[in-house]
């Protein structure tokens, strides 16, 4: 029993840490404001901390639950998520009037979900730990309830996702058809045992769940509520959901296709390999063509998708801890990202055009220089984050023969720095256009801020540490 | 359970499925998805799982969609309200487009299905009595669920505290 607790401490945690920000909402006293967003920092470091001395325990809880490295290494992971998105929320709150309880405790539910799910190893608690993680996102996103936008991004979202949490369902419905149970151990070991080669219900169960991941993931074809959805929904909640909702689906689309599907390896390659090569053109392509930068940033995360699926497909040690560090890097990177797009925006003006960008060098030099960073991250270049994380993946994919996703890959990470730049290349190049008043910037935004650009740098200089812990969190795992 | 009791129960239940979403009266949707419930819970008795049907017909066919129809009846919307002009047209290229698609599936779908020929699901005759019982499924639930059960718990809160922040009306 107290093994079984300890494996599921950090989620623990994190639900507790909710549930403490709602009801202390409703206590505190009329007039006075209790600093919400401090439990959740509270509760995230926690986390992160307990997280920490998990690592190499390898426990199990009830059953269903893994701590293994894998599972911690995405908790911390989305722990830095929450603790940025946290951090920049506070005074954006406030500004946008915002419930701010609810917001804290759903931001705080949904990364517990979040959690449960990079660690179930059992289809069934993956698919609670979705829908945690699903509902408090869709009620995040049409949190505004002023916004019209925002209720049709929501409303987008939620029957999208529903239709494709019931694909997900009648995936694990077959597989349990299959095998007799949802453990994914006994998924693997069943699949592992069919000698006369997978039956037309396994394939059409891994399918299904198949169409339930990409959804979630948003590759192409199933990505057409990404860019309405990351649109309407109130800034922070989509740098929270373009990450958070992708690591944690990640995690599990890991853990079930390389260790229960693991067997059927060239029957699904092929589809994942199909889905990358559409994801990263189009992500890329229709990137392009973007005014609004919300929605640029929508496509280049569905790109970000396609490249971290090329290194599911290329699925060797470095392929997978080449993943564990991109959702790192991307986490953080993209996070921040919105981040300054939300403190820059006020109440009658969302700064979310391209062009009021243009000279934010001259007004908010600090502010440009950190976006910057942000977007060269994105982009791929050295020497940020995100350029290490491209590269191991791109070289696990020349590593195991897939020398055409690798140059696709890279193709496209060529177009796509054109449209990071062109914000780069406004905000330095171009006389001061727009004049708001932007709001002076908070203390908690400016820590994350500087958080997120010391993580970038780290990342992108000296890799081999978080590289090898990713390492051994793939190690004898898969 | 008869195979035509199957086919019937199959029948009813896809019928007043589809037959819910192209209502344009509320008040008849939710009486087709009454319907639609039943005979699900028709296809559980057959499967050997009375409690379930029982359950089905208590909860979803009773409880929930008594709600289904106060909310529809508070909210005095016998009609969608649909203002003229409000719908865009779909265009046909759009309609013909998802009809290919729609009718390429449900043939690649059948086709699947034919080439099955043999039963593929696990074959164990214990099963029908081991989840049958109320007192089988209480310990099923208890004991190799529990944690699955302690998540959905969660996951009802979750749902609560969204539906109070969406639906309340001061922020």
């Amino acid at each position: 029993m107290m093994t079984d607790l300890q494996a599921i401490m950090p989620i623990l945690i994190v639900t507790l840490t909710a549930i403490v920000t709602m009801v202390a909402e409703s206590f505190q006293p009329r007039g006075e404001r209790v600093p919400l967003g401090g439990l959740g920092l509270i509760g995230l470091t926690g986390a992160a901390v307990a997280s920490v001395l998990l690592w190499g325990r390898d426990l199990t809880g009830f059953g269903v639950m893994r701590a293994d490295n894998f599972a911690l290494f995405i908790n911390v992971t989305l722990c830095a998520i929450g603790v940025l998105t946290i951090l920049f929320s506070t005074s954006v709150v406030e500004r946008e009037r915002i419930p701010s309880g609810e917001y804290f405790a759903l931001t705080l539910f949904g990364i517990s979900g979040m959690m449960l799910m990079a660690g179930a190893s059992d289809l069934l608690v993956i698919f609670l730990a979705l829908e945690v993680m699903s509902l408090s996102v869709y009620v995040l996103t049409g949190i505004r309830r002023s916004s019209e936008a925002g209720a049709e991004a929501a409303f987008k979202y939620f029957l999208l996702g529903a239709f494709s949490s019931a694909f997900f369902l009648y995936g694990i419905a077959f597989t349990y058809g299959v095998v007799g149970s949802t453990r994914l151990e006994q998924v693997a070991a069943t699949l592992a045992s069919q000698v006369s080669g997978p039956s037309v219900m396994t394939i059409l169960a891994l399918a299904l769940l198949l169409v339930g991941f990409a959804f979630k993931v948003s590759a192409v074809p199933f990505h057409m509520w990404t860019p309405d959805a990351y649109e309407g929904a109130p800034t922070l909640v989509t740098g929270f959901m373009s990450t958070g909702v992708k690591a944690a689906a990640f995690a599990a689309f890991i853990r079930v296709f390389l260790s229960a599907f693991e067997p059927l390896h060239a029957e699904w390659a092929p589809i994942v390999s199909a889905l990358a090569v559409a994801t990263m053109v189009l992500g890329t392509t229709v990137g392009v063509a973007q005014s609004n930068v919300k929605r640029m940033l929508a496509y280049s995360s569905i790109a970000h998708g396609g490249y971290l699926l090329v290194g599911l497909i290329a699925a060797n040690s470095v392929g997978k801890a080449g993943m564990l560090f991109y959702l790192a890097a991307y986490g953080v990177t993209n996070v921040a990202a919105f981040g300054v797009m939300a403190l820059l925006s006020t109440d009658d003006h969302p700064h979310d055009n391209v062009r009021d960008f243009a000279g934010l060098w001259h007004r908010r030099p600090a502010l440009a220089a950190a976006m910057t960073v942000f977007l060269l991250s994105l982009g791929g270049l050295p020497p940020t984050a995100g350029f290490v994380a491209k590269w191991y993946v791109f070289a696990a994919a020349v590593q195991e023969g897939y020398y055409g996703l690798a140059i696709i890959g890279m193709l496209t990470s060529v177009i796509s720095v054109y449209f990071y730049l062109r914000i780069v290349v406004l905000m330095y190049m171009s006389e001061d256009v727009a004049v708001d008043p932007a709001p002076r910037l908070p203390r908690g935004a400016v820590a994350g801020l500087a958080l997120a650009t010391l993580a970038i740098f780290y990342l992108g200089v000296l890799p081999t540490r978080v590289i090898n812990l990713a390492v051994q969190s793939v190690q004898g795992l898969f | 359970m008869a195979p035509w009791l199957f086919y019937l129960f199959a029948t009813i239940s896809v019928v007043s499925s589809i037959g819910v979403i192209g209502q344009r009266n509320p008040m008849y949707s939710v009486l087709l998805l009454i319907g639609s419930f039943i005979s699900l819970a028709g296809l559980y008795v057959g499967l050997d799982s009375p409690f379930v049907a029982v359950t089905q017909i208590v909860v979803y066919a009773g409880a929930i969609m008594v709600l289904f129809l106060f909310v529809v009846m508070l909210l005095n919307a016998p009609r969608e309200d649909v203002a003229p002009g409000a719908q865009l047209p779909i265009p046909g290229v759009v309609k013909a487009y998802g009809g290919v698609l729609s009718v390429a599936m449900a043939a690649m779908l059948l086709w699947a299905l034919s080439r099955l020929g043999v039963v593929p699901f696990v074959e164990d005759p214990q099963a029908a009595e081991r989840v049958a019982s109320v007192r089988d499924i209480g310990l099923m639930l208890f004991r190799d669920h529990a944690f699955s059960f302690e998540v959905t718990s969660i996951l009802i809160l979750v749902a609560m505290v969204g539906a109070v922040v969406l639906a309340k009306k001061t922020v």
